[in-house]
């Protein structure tokens, strides 16, 4: 389960910083990058907090 | 709602004292990830899009920029890591309780409502940022460079949704600041590099070896906005050694380093010098080039970025206001110590979000950024001398605690007489205020010690021969 969760996260923020890099090369559309921007914050956001635990002060 | 649901989160908030007035025992302790991760969310934060953008329209040059941001960034680690964190791991106290047995209770109340109105006014810029972007569905018309007042209801009403939202997750404690700071760095950070690079082809930009001629002639062009100065290398350098003086060299700091294992954990500030003040604000003065001059945060992002940028603005604002939220609830907690936390901390949201409403502090924000660590540094100068140095030299450290006095006179004259003096520089001179923090500190350590010289040796207890 937790490395599902990993794996959801991580094509998030690759989803996050990919596009724009194909943008840059002008291999994919301006809009479908920030389409994809916003796919990889829901995944980063609905993943991320079940598995980056942090120790209790 | 019943009355055993009230008293459950009434319970539940009390809990969330968090050894503000006591050392933290060991116990409690954190390790390098939860600092890592503390400074990188707090620096990679929604100032960072309006610092950038206003040193393009300073007119910094490219190459000023780069060198300045490298020294500069550099400084400030050495700062955190050898100025505040040995004292915050030595006393394991906040500021507030340690000025309170330096300088005496009433002196100490002084400082921190000072100290807790200057960071109001920081989480209020930051309040303002993350309202430009949760604005933009609504076609709320955002500020320009020029406003100072609210622009509209709309736009106070906005302020408002954000500020409530702030507050009540600065209410649940610092533990739920962390982790959130944790979870959004990754993300935020990597939404700054990619809006940034998205933009650059529409600035001419469309090989690697294209980005520093472009960067020279378009973006950092050395040419000034209208009726603004012209910053230079030294500008940059100082601006970015002194953008957090409160909280190195000012020591405020000490309230998340006392949590540290060891003094070396301040260099774990290098995560936000060098991922937000570096690369956050190089992004965002390329994407204010790319929008044409606007300085709206909200709408800067969304035009790079969509949906996922302005998020980005609303969680980097987010992120450092809360903590910024947190430590001024600590500093008015101290004057109200009968007060529990999360109702000082309510009423610290309110103020800040009310300051937040006035563009005026966002469009001034380098300045203002300037002034408040210089009028925090030299408390932090006499907390450095009293707490390393004061038993080298002979002197009695937490003088006032052994005293049982309520103003030590020679921290505070050393606070007065050094913000006199830099104003006097300022004045006479015409040294811009963002150059003044390190004459200052110099003159601040100084006084401090030629005045307790003077008060301690008159407060020797008189021996009479037996």
């Amino acid at each position: 389960m937790n490395l599902l969760l990993k794996l959801l996260s991580f094509t998030g923020l690759a989803l996050t910083v990919v596009p724009s890099v194909l943008v840059f090369n002008d291999v994919l559309a301006f809009d479908m990058h920030t389409t994809l921007m916003a796919v990889g914050m829901i995944l980063w956001f609905g993943s991320s907090p079940f598995w980056m635990k942090e120790k209790k002060l | 709602m019943n009355r055993d649901l009230l008293n459950r989160i009434e319970s539940r908030l009390n809990r969330t004292d968090e050894y503000e007035r006591e050392p933290v025992p060991e116990s409690k302790l954190k390790g390098w990830r939860a600092f890592l991760g503390m400074y990188a969310g707090e620096h990679t934060a929604g100032t960072e899009f309006v610092i950038g953008a206003l040193f393009v329209a300073h007119g910094v040059s490219a190459v000023d920029l780069v060198l300045g941001l490298i020294v500069g960034n550099f400084l400030a680690v050495l700062s955190w890591a050898f100025l505040c964190a040995p004292i915050a791991v030595k006393t394991k106290l906040t500021l507030y309780w340690q000025l309170r047995k330096i300088c005496g209770g009433n002196l100490a109340n002084i400082y921190n409502i000072v100290n807790a109105i200057m960071f109001c006014f920081l989480a209020g810029a930051m309040i303002t940022v993350a309202a430009t972007a949760v604005g933009l569905p609504f076609n709320i018309p955002m500020p320009e460079l020029d406003d100072w007042l609210p622009t509209s209801i709309g736009w106070i009403a906005t302020v408002f949704v954000v500020g409530t939202v702030i507050t009540i997750v600065a209410i649940a404690g610092y533990d739920y600041v962390a982790r959130f700071a944790n979870i959004s760095f990754p993300w935020m950070f990597l939404v700054f590099v990619a809006a940034a690079l998205a933009v650059l082809p529409g600035l001419g930009v469309t090989s690697a070896a294209d980005f520093w001629p472009v960067a020279k002639e378009r973006i950092w062009t050395g040419e000034p906005l209208a009726g603004l100065t012209r910053f230079t290398f030294w500008h940059v350098v100082f601006f970015a050694w002194f953008a957090n003086m409160a909280m190195h060299i000012g020591m405020s700091d000490m309230s998340i380093l006392r949590f540290a294992k060891k003094w070396q954990m301040g260099f774990s500030s290098a995560a936000g010098m060098f991922f937000g003040h570096f690369f956050a604000w190089i992004s965002s003065g390329i994407l204010m080039a790319a929008a044409a001059g606007a300085v709206a945060p909200g709408m800067i992002a969304y035009n790079s970025a969509g949906i996922a940028g302005a998020v980005c603005v609303v969680i980097a604002g987010w992120t450092t206001a809360n903590p910024t939220i947190y430590r001024a609830g600590l500093a008015f907690q101290a004057v109200t110590p009968d007060w529990k936390r999360w109702k000082v901390t309510l009423f610290t949201g309110l103020f800040t979000t009310i300051i937040a409403c006035f563009p005026a502090l966002v469009m001034n924000l380098l300045g203002f950024v300037a002034l408040y660590g210089l009028v925090l540094m030299p408390m932090g100068a006499v907390i450095f001398m009293d707490v390393m140095l004061f038993n080298k030299l002979n002197l009695t450290s937490n003088y006032a605690e052994k005293k049982g006095i309520s103003f030590n006179i020679a921290a505070g004259l050393t606070w007065f007489l050094t913000l006199t003096l830099c104003l006097f520089i300022n004045l006479h001179f015409g040294v811009e205020i963002f150059f003044l923090g390190l004459p200052g500190w110099f003159i601040a350590v100084l006084l401090y010690i030629i005045l307790s010289k003077l008060l301690q040796r008159s407060h020797q207890p008189i021996e009479y021969p037996k």
